[in-house]
């Protein structure tokens, strides 16, 4: 019964944007009312099975190897949960953002994002190996399309092609670990994997290939190249798709990997710590210093992404060292943080897209003063801003809350906790400098370019869409009683006779902190609005006619944190150059490229392509050589069969 | 017997195919050898069973009227008389054609084959045919030239799947013939486009279509 029903929702939203394809679809409301029924199913798959005791299908198919196995287990259906309700919200945004009147790619977009949309639903509860990497390869090829869809642009198509090349080499190291569990487990259907396994070679070297796999299509780093380039170039709403749920998509392989595995080595979950922390804190770093308002989310997401990771790590470090509470808290943090994420990213893409929409440009230091003309958008994106920043009254606050409580669980048999803990601090405070400084520079003040004047409030199903994701995050802040049951039963996965969450860290006292950041939150509005309001003197220290160049600009604003990261970050800098006693107007630019993909990556492949230019001269266009090649092989093959 | 002698006499067809400079020659040329190939595949049969009598039949069809006057008249409307100069010179083609003759005749001796075969020369005119096939596919320029190369080819699988004849079935020779006449109908498309995308047929000019 529930087996069908999820099938009919994962069908559903596959063929959601076939109606468009065919003409009979404008601007893909239909295809919106399709994934919101498909949406309601799959909250309803979600539900039945944290409720019951889970269901099962399982499939003849004629792949060697593969069935067509699916497991409706907890942890499934709470990554279930964003994964059916946010594309809805999403394609209902998308009807306004990209119609069809604009766009000549609308329908296109539409149908790969259906497809995309049931290969992530199934790959919640895929549990065959082929099934799975089959579905994973469907998410890929159409997260490819969906970014290339704005593909005059050159910039674009680097993108996608930065996107595919990651995304590929993702799914090559998988091949490589879904062997190696296979041949543990004899066969391709995923599941526990026996004891002893994970400490030899080729559980090292599985590990190995599944963090890597898995954080490619997460955005941990070093391996986040695709994330700020395939963000930014894809329309708003794909990027809140690719940030708020593709990117999840990582984290649910290494939770799966996480519960397959009764005895991880202590340094895997310590490993997942590292990386984590490290994209944490750096992610912000990056995310100080772009212009760009997509970028600058993306990296953000790398940080969340690093938050997760580090909540996946030290439960691995509870269950390496039998801390079962240390499981429960991290875990169910991590978990959290993955719905609550999808939500506020979702937003704050969907925030920008309709800054963007309304204004023509991302760029930070022509934005400015929207918070008059938008004044919705403006609030819904402050409702984001802070729910990321993991400040009351919303949900962000709730899940590193509850990370935070792990770290300081995992001190007394591990000091490396102790480092979680500082780099947990680190991007909180980070954190809230970034999104200061998004929502300041984009919001308030006054605007740096005459586009910004122009500006109008969005249309309704943008409006609506955005206020449903930041309803979401309000709900989970101010009522974490309602996820924790749901947390219990899927954190319960990651290992033996784990406590419960709500023994170990009190939903009420959260709920309380919440209202009381709320109540302030409103009392600090009434008396600021009071403020604004007040009359002015004539001349006012200068304020009274201010202009937009004696604002801080977004890059002055960062200045000052990305000092501490000059390191890491390598900014370029374009100094003005003064010469002479007068010298006349001049420019100071910053810029933050990324370390790994404009000086790593990009260097080795233009280095590569040349060499392997040389072997273009095999290629040289006469069809006699090729014939020739053709005869040479087969008489190598002939001397080779003879010998 | 008498096989041996027509065997011998594609192999001599071969050294033809090779010396000659004139389009209109080698087309005949190729078109004999079809031929050659149905008297051989009679003549291995005692008893002439319908089948044997219906796959010579269609391939003297195919192999000499069919594909030789679809080339003829290309060769006509194209006003193609001359190959021009190959890649290889015709005295060193044919050197080397007799090179590989006695190639084929060594390594018809070290392929694992039935006995009744070893006596004939079945697996060296095959070789032979192929090889000639080649030859003609990698050093001709014109595109014409070319298919008469793949017709010759096909004549060397021929031969080497009379071997078999016995044991093969109709329908398996009927999908090799089929191929052919599909082949070089695709073969005669693309001499057609480019001949009008380049004003001349020679594949050289090809070259410029790599990347």
């Amino acid at each position: 019964m529930l087996a069908s029903l999820f099938l009919a929702t994962v069908l559903i939203a596959a063929l959601s944007g076939l109606p468009g394809l065919l003409g009979k679809d404008l601007d893909g409301k239909g295809a919106a009312r399709l994934l919101a029924l498909s949406a309601l199913g799959g909250l309803g798959v979600a539900g039945a099975t944290l409720a019951g005791p889970g269901w099962a299908l399982d499939l003849a198919w004629s792949l060697p190897g593969a069935r067509f196995t699916l497991r409706g287990d907890a942890l499934g259906a709470l990554f279930l949960m964003p994964v059916a309700l946010v594309p809805a919200i999403l394609a209902h945004y998308g009807t306004a953002y990209w119609p069809d009147s604009e766009h000549d790619r609308a329908p296109t977009l539409r149908f790969c994002f259906g497809l995309a949309v049931a290969a992530i639903t199934l790959l919640c509860f895929a549990a065959n190996a082929i099934l799975f990497l089959v579905a994973w390869e469907v998410m890929a090829i159409t997260c490819f399309l969906m970014v290339a869809s704005e593909d005059r642009d050159a910039e674009v198509r680097e993108a996608s092609w930065i996107y595919l090349v990651a995304a590929h080499t993702g799914t090559l190291c998988l091949f490589g670990g879904f062997a190696l569990v296979a041949s543990a487990r004899g066969s391709f259907d995923l599941g526990p994997i026996p004891m002893g396994w994970a400490s030899g070679l080729p559980g090292t070297l599985a590990f190995l290939l599944f963090l890597m796999g898995f954080s490619l299509k997460a955005g941990l780093m070093p391996v986040h190249v695709w994330l700020p380039v395939a963000h930014a170039a894809a329309p708003s709403h794909v990027s809140a798709f690719l940030s708020g749920l593709i990117t999840k998509m990582g984290i649910l392989g290494l939770v799966r990997v996480m519960t397959w595995i009764p005895d991880p080595p202590l340094w895997w979950g310590g490993t997942l710590l590292t990386v984590g922390g490290l994209s944490a804190v750096l992610g912000l770093a990056f995310a100080l210093g772009q212009r760009d308002m997509k970028r600058a989310l993306a990296y953000s997401t790398i940080e969340n992404i690093g938050l997760i990771a580090m909540g996946l790590g030290l439960a691995g470090v509870g269950k390496s060292t039998g801390n079962g509470t240390l499981v429960m808290l991290a875990g169910s943090g991590a978990l959290l943080h993955v719905l609550n994420h999808s939500l506020f990213k979702s937003l704050l893409f969907l925030g920008a897209g309709s800054v963007a929409h309304a204004t023509g440009t991302r760029n930070l230091e022509r934005l400015g003063g929207l918070l008059k003309t938008m004044p919705w958008t403006g609030a819904l994106f402050l409702v984001g801003a802070t729910a990321i920043a993991g400040l009351p009254p919303f949900n962000g606050f709730v899940s590193e809350w509850l990370i935070y409580l792990g770290a300081f669980q995992s001190l007394p048999g591990w000091a490396w906790g102790a480092c979680a803990i500082f780099a947990l601090c680190l991007a909180g405070g980070l954190a809230l400098a970034t999104f200061a400084r998004l929502f300041g520079i984009t919001f308030l003040g006054e605007p740096r370019s005459e586009t910004t004047h122009l500006a109008d409030e969005s249309p309704q199903p943008m409006l609506s869409a955005m206020k449903l994701l930041a309803a979401g995050c309000a709900l989970i802040g101010l009522a974490p009683f309602l996820v924790f049951p749901v947390l219990d039963r899927a954190v319960s996965s990651l290992g033996p006779n784990l406590p419960y969450l709500r023994t170990q860290a009190s939903p009420g006292l959260l709920s309380l902190v919440n209202a009381l950041g709320l109540g302030f939150a409103w009392i600090a509005w009434l008396s600021l609005r009071n403020m604004a309001s007040r009359p002015s003197g004539t001349w006012d220290c200068g304020y009274a006619a201010p202009t937009s160049r004696i604002q801080y600009t977004a890059s002055s604003f960062a200045q000052l944190l990305e000092e501490p990261f000059r390191w890491a970050l390598w900014p370029v800098r374009h100094l003005p150059r003064i010469r002479g006693l007068f010298p006349g107007p001049s420019h100071f630019r910053t810029e933050v490229p990324d370390p790994v993909l404009d000086r790593g990556l990009k260097p080795l492949f233009t280095v590569s392509s040349w060499v392997l230019g040389w072997m273009r001269v095999l290629q040289a266009g006469h069809l006699p050589i090729y014939l020739l090649y053709v005869v040479l092989t087969l008489v190598a093959l002939l001397a080779w069969t003879l010998t | 017997m008498s096989i041996n002698l027509l065997l011998a006499a594609t192999m001599l067809l071969n050294f033809m195919l090779v010396a000659t400079s004139r389009v209109n020659k080698a087309i005949q040329l190729a078109a004999i050898q079809g031929s050659v190939l149905a008297v051989i595949l009679l003549l291995m049969h005692e008893h002439w069973a319908f089948h044997v009598v219906l796959m010579a039949l269609s391939t003297v069809a195919i192999k000499s009227v069919v594909i030789p006057i679809l080339l003829t008249r290309a060769q006509a409307r194209l006003k193609v008389i001359q190959e021009p100069p190959p890649y290889i010179g015709y005295t060193l083609s044919i050197l080397l054609s007799a090179l590989g003759t006695g190639l084929a005749f060594l390594l018809a001796r070290r392929l694992p084959l039935q006995a009744g075969v070893l006596g004939t020369l079945f697996v060296p005119a095959s070789l032979t045919t192929l090889f000639t096939g080649f030859l003609i596919l990698t050093t001709r320029r014109r595109a014409l030239t070319q298919v008469v190369g793949y017709l010759v080819l096909e004549n060397g699988v021929y031969l080497f799947s009379l071997l078999l004849v016995k044991n093969m079935p109709l329908l398996v020779e009927t999908g090799v013939l089929l191929d052919l006449v599909v082949g070089i109908f695709v073969m005669g498309i693309v001499i057609n486009h480019i001949q009008q995308a380049f004003d001349s047929q020679d594949t050289q000019r090809l070259a410029h279509l790599r990347d």
